[in-house]
């Protein structure tokens, strides 16, 4: 057999691969380009009823976890539960209120929980595209130095939260401890 | 009549036609200065839209994109240069924002193959052809036997 007759066989397997590479691909989730680099300088204004908003600054010295949310958005009230079991724990959980209306964000709070350690209302969405947002819920673990460290596009699910999320959590906590020990 | 409904059929096609500009440029506050604006119009079209990901900000109609044109028309405003507000938003969203993504050592095989193809392309029909045309074996003359043969096949045409 004349090797030039497997040429077609090879360029299909290349193609083959890449297309099978290609289809485990997510294009919906565009890597951030804030990994590792210090969270934007903001300062959100409170939230109706829910204040009093956070700043950059609260975000330092321990690691926390912002979460983007708003009350249009469906798959938000999905992972909302997770959040309030989250928030049991002591991990402090920023909420970033985003292109919400005052009314119905904090109606939406008041009804689902609120699982916060703080909230600010981000109405123009210009914080959120500071920080890269492009679908809510997005979810950022910060560290102690105000470093983003993950982030998370979409809805969060238990699968996520703990294979991800939480060990990430704690990997940074285990760190911090080590530096200050 | 007819001159009135074929004015009417005119002028329903005229407003059809402008209704895509109507809707691009009505909603949103545009620049003062033409001339800046038109810098941020072309700006749109090489960021690419976060929501819709194959369609341009300007194209889009997405929320967000409507929210970073407006963020480019800004930053043109307070005196951004064309590549000061790319950084701008690059810094945000990443190189995946742009149309055009930077030639770097991600992007090499993006940027290469396409031409690699092409001259792959060409060299291998090239090569087909140059074989193709080497291997038609030269006509060897006829023997006389089969001149012959000619000779008497083209005869009984003629005849007949």
């Amino acid at each position: 057999m004349r090797p030039a007759l497997l040429v077609p066989l090879v360029v299909f397997a290349m193609v083959a691969v890449a297309l099978a590479v290609g289809l485990g691909l997510k294009p919906r989730e565009i890597p951030s380009a804030l990994i590792g680099k210090a969270v934007p300088t903001f300062a959100l204004e409170p939230m109706k009823d829910f204040g009093p908003g956070f700043s950059s600054e609260d975000l330092k010295g321990k690691v926390s976890i912002v979460n983007v949310f708003a009350s249009w958005c469906v798959p938000c009230r999905a992972e909302h539960g997770l959040w309030i079991e989250v928030a049991k724990t002591g991990v402090p959980i920023y909420g970033l209120n985003y292109k919400d209306r005052p009314n119905n964000a904090s109606a939406w709070l008041a009804q689902l929980g609120n699982p916060y350690t703080a909230t600010g209302a981000d109405e123009l969405g210009r914080v959120g595209i500071d920080w890269g947002v492009y679908g809510v819920p997005e979810t950022f673990v910060v560290d102690p130095d105000g470093i983003i460290q993950l982030k998370f596009i979409g809805p969060v699910d238990r699968n996520a939260l703990e294979t991800q999320i939480l060990p990430k959590v704690r990997e940074l906590q285990a760190k911090a401890v080590a530096r200050a020990g | 009549m007819r001159t009135a409904l074929r004015l009417s059929m005119l002028a329903l096609l005229a407003l059809l036609a402008l209704a895509p500009v109507v809707y691009a440029q009505g909603l949103e506050p545009v620049l003062p200065d033409p001339a800046l604006e038109q810098r941020a119009r072309e700006l749109h079209k090489r960021l690419r839209c976060l929501v819709c990901q194959n369609q341009s900000i300007h194209e889009s109609n997405a929320e967000l994109a409507r929210d970073l044109r407006n963020v480019v028309r800004e930053r043109i405003a307070a005196g951004d240069t064309d590549e000061d507000v790319v950084t701008y938003v690059v810094a945000r969203y990443g190189n995946w924002v742009l149309l055009q993504p930077p030639l770097n050592a991600g992007t090499l095989v993006l940027w290469l193959s396409p031409p690699l193809l092409l001259v792959t392309a060409f060299v291998g029909t090239a090569l087909y052809f140059l074989r193709s045309r080497r291997s038609i074996p030269e006509a060897k003359p006829l023997s006389s036997e089969e001149q012959a043969r000619v000779a008497e096949l083209l005869g009984e045409e003629r005849r007949g």
